[in-house]
């Protein structure tokens, strides 16, 4: 039973690959537009939070359809990166953690957003009479002290861009070595003829790096905590 | 010298102030909603007056004429606020010394023993804020906003959030930074014996306007 096969194991790495890509790329932007959100007021800030939670809402193969036409080889954006930067996402791994980066960007901006507008903006204050500037009030107090939610909202992110399916599957199909994460793979597995015993040691597998990044997340997330209120 | 003149409009309630004061320890007195604290708010940078100027010596920080508004983190003017706003995830050392790193300023080891000794935090040092009481607390924010070597030190009620017990505490503190630390000051209070003790010029605010400027002497009679 708990003999995974190179195929599996090949979907697994796969899945943490674009899981860390689509996290890590995700959470400067998401720092950046959940700090936008929580101290800023601009013209057609209700149209930026709603685009931020879109994906939260609208139905995954959507998504995944509106990437293809816009990232795609012919897609407005796809074509012109193609051949402008060479970089091609249709139907490459880099194209599923496009896709897991989006589906998680909800999940990872909310818990960020939360974190800023809790912290007290007559420190921000107290750091400029002190001589900081805006930027660096935001490296040396706000983010800091925002910092459990900086984490919690890139483990939140993670766990989605690992389960993502139905937007990847349509942006990126499932294709054994490139874009067949864990989920497509139990997919296929469970369509196939003697596939379940196969299904089922991913599901464990899904289950084990879902509990790992649990704890991971409440061990950082007390950490910070504990280094935000210093006892 | 500091040079104010300067009209805000806050919801309904209206601020216009004129004065210009040269003493070490400018008083600026009243009762609460007086709108001491929007003044100096906007001597802080914090807040933008409507129309008037802010200057210090000959530098103007704000004159909404010429449209100059220097913000507040390059004003170089020291802030203890009433709560003091110390950084929770900072131990006592590194609040002290984030003026300067914020300034680029030289370590100045001396400047900083002197501020220590002056104001007793030599044995804070390794603690968080969250283990100090109100009245250390206050002394370890004077000491920040000292060590940011600011021309200009803001104090909004540095004992107001202090029973009776700490603020006595304190005040011998006040006193000894106006008579060592070489740091023009502008003290808020709406205590009249506070005032007494500290300020050597009083600007006497009521429901947005001055009304009287001077020595001890404006201050009603205990």
């Amino acid at each position: 039973m708990f003999d995974i096969s190179p195929a599996e194991w090949t979907a697994i790495q796969l899945s943490l690959r674009v899981a860390t890509v689509a996290t890590l790329v995700a959470t400067p932007l998401g720092i950046g537009v959940a700090w936008l959100l929580a101290r800023r007021d601009f013209w057609g800030k209700p149209v930026v939070d709603a685009l931020v939670y879109l994906p939260l809402v609208l139905p995954p193969v959507v998504t995944g359809y509106l990437l293809l036409l816009t990232f795609g080889r012919r897609g407005l954006v796809g074509a012109w990166l193609a051949d402008h930067l060479g970089i091609v996402f249709a139907f490459r791994w880099t194209g599923a953690a496009l896709a897991c980066g989006i589906m998680s960007f909800p999940l990872l901006v909310r818990p960020i957003r939360l974190s800023i507008e809790a912290v007290d903006r007559r420190l921000e204050q107290a750091a400029g009479t002190l001589g900081a500037s805006p930027w660096r009030v935001f490296l040396t107090i706000t983010l800091p002290l925002a910092l459990p939610g900086v984490l919690a909202g890139m483990v939140l992110g993670f766990a989605k861009a690992i389960g993502e399916f139905g937007a990847t599957i349509t942006f990126v199909s499932n294709i054994p070595g490139e874009t067949q994460t864990i989920s497509s793979a139990i997919y296929s597995l469970i369509q196939t003829p003697d596939g379940d015993t196969a299904a089922l040691r991913l599901v464990v597998v899904s289950i084990v790096i879902a509990l790992a990044a649990l704890i991971a997340s409440e061990w950082f997330a007390r950490r910070a905590l504990q280094r935000v209120h210093g006892n | 010298m500091l040079r104010v003149d300067v009209s805000k409009q806050l919801g309904e309630f209206s601020l216009q102030a004129s004065f210009a004061s040269e003493g070490r320890v400018t008083g600026l007195f009243g009762a609460s909603g007086a709108g001491k604290t929007s003044l100096i708010n906007m001597i802080a940078g914090l807040l933008r007056p409507d129309r008037g100027t802010i200057a210090i010596d000959t530098e103007t920080l704000d004159d909404t004429a010429d449209r100059v508004h220097v913000p507040a983190h390059r004003r170089r003017i020291g802030y203890v606020f009433q709560d003091a706003r110390l950084f929770p995830h900072l131990d006592v050392r590194e609040n002290l010394d984030y003026g300067r790193r914020m300034n680029r300023l030289a370590d100045d080891a001396a400047q900083r023993a002197r501020v220590t000794d002056l104001l007793d935090i030599g044995s804070l040092l390794d603690r968080r804020p969250g283990q100090l009481s109100g009245g250390e607390r206050q002394r370890v924010a004077l000491g920040r906003a000292l060590l940011a070597r600011p021309r200009l030190l803001l104090l909004d009620e540095p004992l107001g959030s202090l029973d009776e017990e700490r603020k006595v505490e304190i005040l011998p503190y006040l006193v000894r930074l106006r008579d060592e630390a070489g740091v023009p000051m502008v003290y808020v209070s709406h205590d009249a014996g506070e005032m007494r003790r500290l300020a050597t010029q009083i600007v006497m605010l009521r429901r947005g306007r001055v009304i009287a400027f001077g020595g001890a002497e404006v201050l009603p009679a205990a």
